[in-house]
């Protein structure tokens, strides 16, 4: 692995071993010293054309846990809202000296020029491109599910992968990287992955994707599910006719309290439910099941540290570098 | 001052077919046969011609482009008239018709006439101008169209081309003005609110790459609008690039119903596909975007059958940082002129969809009746104009876009190896392309040679 750009053309066996990874790795952040020498004299760029305070601090706490320097690099406020181009800022970063440049960008594909071309030799770390792919929050989301999975069937986490998992991923598809980079990783991981969404939030072309489509969410959860992953809607998609009002959206597609009880209904007793973040409380999730026992919320953000401490250090550290070791690549 | 060089083509395959000698003077054919050299003809023997052996070689009529953009005024970083149609004339081209997307814009009898003039100053092909179809490509309110038919540019093709007139009545409007001078409306066919924000065609591959799609109903509603409105009006309608099976459909059944309609395909669409985008790389991005397999079967289909009427290169040079940035940011547009002969023996004749005389009619014989250019397109035969162009049907060569004479350098075939080379191309009896090589441009005989032609105000 030279680049983490997608998960789209990343193998069970180095899913796998990220996931394997982030677990030593979380065992850190569990320390009073939560730091490891392993980066040192190495240099992150957090290079972020777009806002998302979220992202970038996690990955900078990651990046300092492995005791690498980290640059911070907003495009707002900067040279590049000045003009400056793409290729121009990595050629800069580049002469800097980076090690690895975490790019989160608002164009597709903008994480795959810096990878492609010869602007800049430091790896590169997709943080989220348009809507097309995050891999690491699929990653993140991966381990907070494989842990879930592991801890019920009584077998350690490390090695696993998610065969038989339930997963249903609700609301905006179309818009959604997080989607994208999910139902790519699960597929590798095994798991069934169902997309619940209205037709306008859901890309043409998705029939062929490897999951299951369904417009009704009721009826998801009465088939049975062990993960709901709500997407966050952005309320100018109404403005769009993507959906005719909030409250209509919320009341066929957002997980609201009464879809929460009927989880207990319906003997689901261990499904989780998850979000990436931001949530909009009250339109794709309502307080009480974002605040509820089953919400990984929070742990995805903890296990979002040790997913990008495994990138960070597998694409970084020399012995790495080379060809994967053999892992089980099935069982 | 017209040279007076006479050229002997000895033993060219016409059109494909057998061998046969061409006798170029004074800028037209003088005589079609064998072993002219030898025996003479009526119009004098070949004494003193400079004989060209053409023994493997194709003889075809220049090619005629309906679709070129060269930029000039305006964007002089991107071509200039005098590069891009260097560009042509090594392609093969005779004949160019350059878009109204410069800046200004192509809306005046002004700005068509000066764009003509540096054609003819430059003097490697025939330009003839495209007029806008509505004042400033903003699709309010008609150009003055019967201006540049009349003014020294004889504008006969009018397009709004990287802009849909999508305003219904506009478009009617248009349609029907266009007759008081046997005009023709070239669409750019695209409804803009379906395609907002597009950038790569919408299907499989833009739902995995979270590319905004640019759906085929946006180009096929447009066609299907347009040609009921040729009808209800009797006028003449030109489609710009096609590039959908579905818009094949509609103007296969258009022609059944005799509609007057004619239609073009770019060399890309007949071998490119949308699965190219997934490397993100912009050199692939252009309007209408590549699309499926399936569609540039039927494409092909439809150039073979004579559904489409032509190839048109849609050449669009961009400077290259338009190219190297993000796919979203990059300038939608593919060099076209010096590979479209190429790509269109591949796709098309070595696939044996067609013959080297098709070729004829797609590039030449259909595209000069679209832009009515009288002296372009026509046989050869004794007495024609001498708009020839000279093929190695055999040669092999990979494209290399350094090496091009256009300015732009965002070829999509870099690094391809195609088929067919141009050897010599003859416009009006001179050769602006020797051995594969550019010669000198033909000199026009009524006007000074360089100086001031390209009119500074």
């Amino acid at each position: 692995m030279k680049h983490l750009l997608s998960t789209e053309d990343l193998s069970l066996a180095n899913a796998v071993r990220i996931l394997d990874t982030a677990e030593e790795m979380s065992s850190v952040g569990e320390r009073e010293v939560k730091k490891l020498p392993a980066l040192r004299g190495r240099t992150v760029v957090n290079l972020f054309f777009e806002d998302s305070t979220r992202t970038r601090i996690s990955f900078e706490a990651a990046a300092k846990r492995l005791s690498a320097d980290v640059i911070n690099f907003a495009a707002k406020g900067s040279s590049v809202s000045k003009g400056e181009s793409l290729k121009d800022t990595a050629q800069t970063l580049s002469a800097m000296g980076a090690d690895a440049v975490v790019i989160r960008h608002w164009a597709s594909g903008a994480p795959h020029r810096l990878a492609a071309t010869d602007w800049i030799d430091a790896a590169v770390i997709n943080a989220g491109d348009g809507t097309h792919e995050h891999p690491t929050q699929a990653l993140l989301d991966a381990f907070t599910m494989r842990r879930h999975w592991t801890k019920l069937s009584g077998l350690p986490s490390t090695g696993a992968d998610l065969r038989g998992m339930r997963v249903a991923i609700a609301g905006d598809v179309l818009h959604s990287r997080v989607a994208r980079s999910n139902v790519w990783l699960l597929r590798t991981l095994g798991a069934d992955v169902t997309l619940v969404a209205p037709p306008t939030l859901l890309p043409i072309g998705v029939e062929r994707w490897p999951c299951s489509i369904s417009y009704d969410m009721d009826e998801t959860l009465e088939k049975g599910v062990d993960a709901v992953m709500m997407l966050r809607v952005q309320g100018e998609r109404m403005n769009a006719s993507f959906f005719p009002s909030t409250r209509e959206y919320s009341r066929r597609w957002g997980f609201d309290d009464n879809r929460l009880r009927a989880l207990d209904t319906l003997g689901l007793k261990d499904t989780i439910i998850m979000h990436p973040g931001p949530m909009n409380r009250g339109l794709e999730i309502s307080a009480a099941a974002a605040d509820s026992p089953r919400s990984t919320v929070l742990a995805q953000v903890k296990n979002g540290v040790s997913i990008r401490m495994a990138a960070l250090y597998l694409l970084l550290s020399g012995d790495t570098r080379e060809p994967a070791a053999t892992l089980k690549e099935s069982n | 001052m017209a040279e007076e060089t006479t050229y002997l083509i000895r033993g060219a395959a016409i059109l494909g077919g057998d061998a046969e000698d061409l006798l170029i003077r004074d800028g037209v054919i003088a005589a079609r046969g064998t072993n002219l050299s030898e025996t003479g003809t009526e119009t004098g023997t070949a004494d003193g011609a400079t004989v060209i052996d053409a023994e493997g070689l194709v003889a075809l009529p220049g090619m005629v482009d309906v679709h070129t953009h060269l930029r000039e005024p305006g964007r002089e970083d991107a071509e200039t008239v005098e590069t891009g149609t260097r560009a042509a004339a090594l392609g093969g081209f005779t004949a160019v018709h350059a878009m109204a997307n410069s800046t200004p814009v192509a809306d005046t009898a002004g700005v068509v006439e000066q764009v003509y003039s540096l054609g003819r100053s430059a003097g490697w092909v025939d330009v003839r101008p495209v007029g806008a179809v509505t004042v400033g490509l903003a699709g309010e309110q008609l150009a003055e169209l019967g201006a540049m038919a009349d003014s020294r540019a004889r504008v006969r093709m009018f397009s709004d081309d990287g802009i849909c007139v999508h305003d219904p009545v506009l478009m009617r409007r248009a349609l029907e003005y266009v007759k008081a001078f046997d005009g023709v409306v070239a669409q750019h066919a695209q409804e803009p609110r379906l395609t907002a924000g597009a950038q790569m065609n919408e299907g499989e591959v833009s739902a995995v790459l979270g590319l905004t799609g640019w759906p085929a109903v946006a180009e096929e509603s447009i066609i299907a609008r347009d040609v009921l409105l040729a009808q209800h009006v009797g006028s003449r309608l030109h489609v710009c690039h096609v590039s959908t099976a579905g818009s094949v459909e509609i103007i296969r059944w258009a022609k059944s119903r005799g509609i007057n309609v004619t239609a073009e395909v770019t060399p890309h669409h007949l071998l490119l596909t949308d699965d190219l985008v997934r490397s993100y790389d912009p050199v692939y991005k252009v309007n209408p975007p590549l699309r499926t397999n399936d569609d540039v079967q039927a494409l092909r289909a439809a150039l073979a059958d004579g559904t489409i009427d032509v190839v048109g290169t849609d050449h669009a040079p961009h400077p290259s940082e338009h190219k190297e940035c993000e796919w979203a940011q990059a300038a939608m547009g593919m060099t076209g002129l010096e590979t479209a002969l190429s790509v269109v023996q591949h796709a098309m004749i070595e696939t044996g969809l067609m013959t080297w005389a098709d070729f004829a009619r797609v590039t030449s014989t259909a595209p000069a009746g679209i832009g009515r250019l009288t002296d372009q397109g026509r046989p050869l035969e004794k007495g024609e104009p001498a708009n020839i162009v000279l093929v190695d049907p055999s040669a092999r060569w990979t494209v290399d876009p350094s090496a091009m004479a256009t300015m732009g350098r965002n070829s999509p075939f870099r690094g391809m190896e195609l088929p067919g080379k141009v050897v010599a191309t003859f416009f009006k009896g001179h050769p602006t392309v020797l051995d594969g090589k550019l010669n000198t441009p033909y000199r026009y005989p009524s006007e000074a040679p360089v100086a001031g032609a390209a009119g500074a105000n």
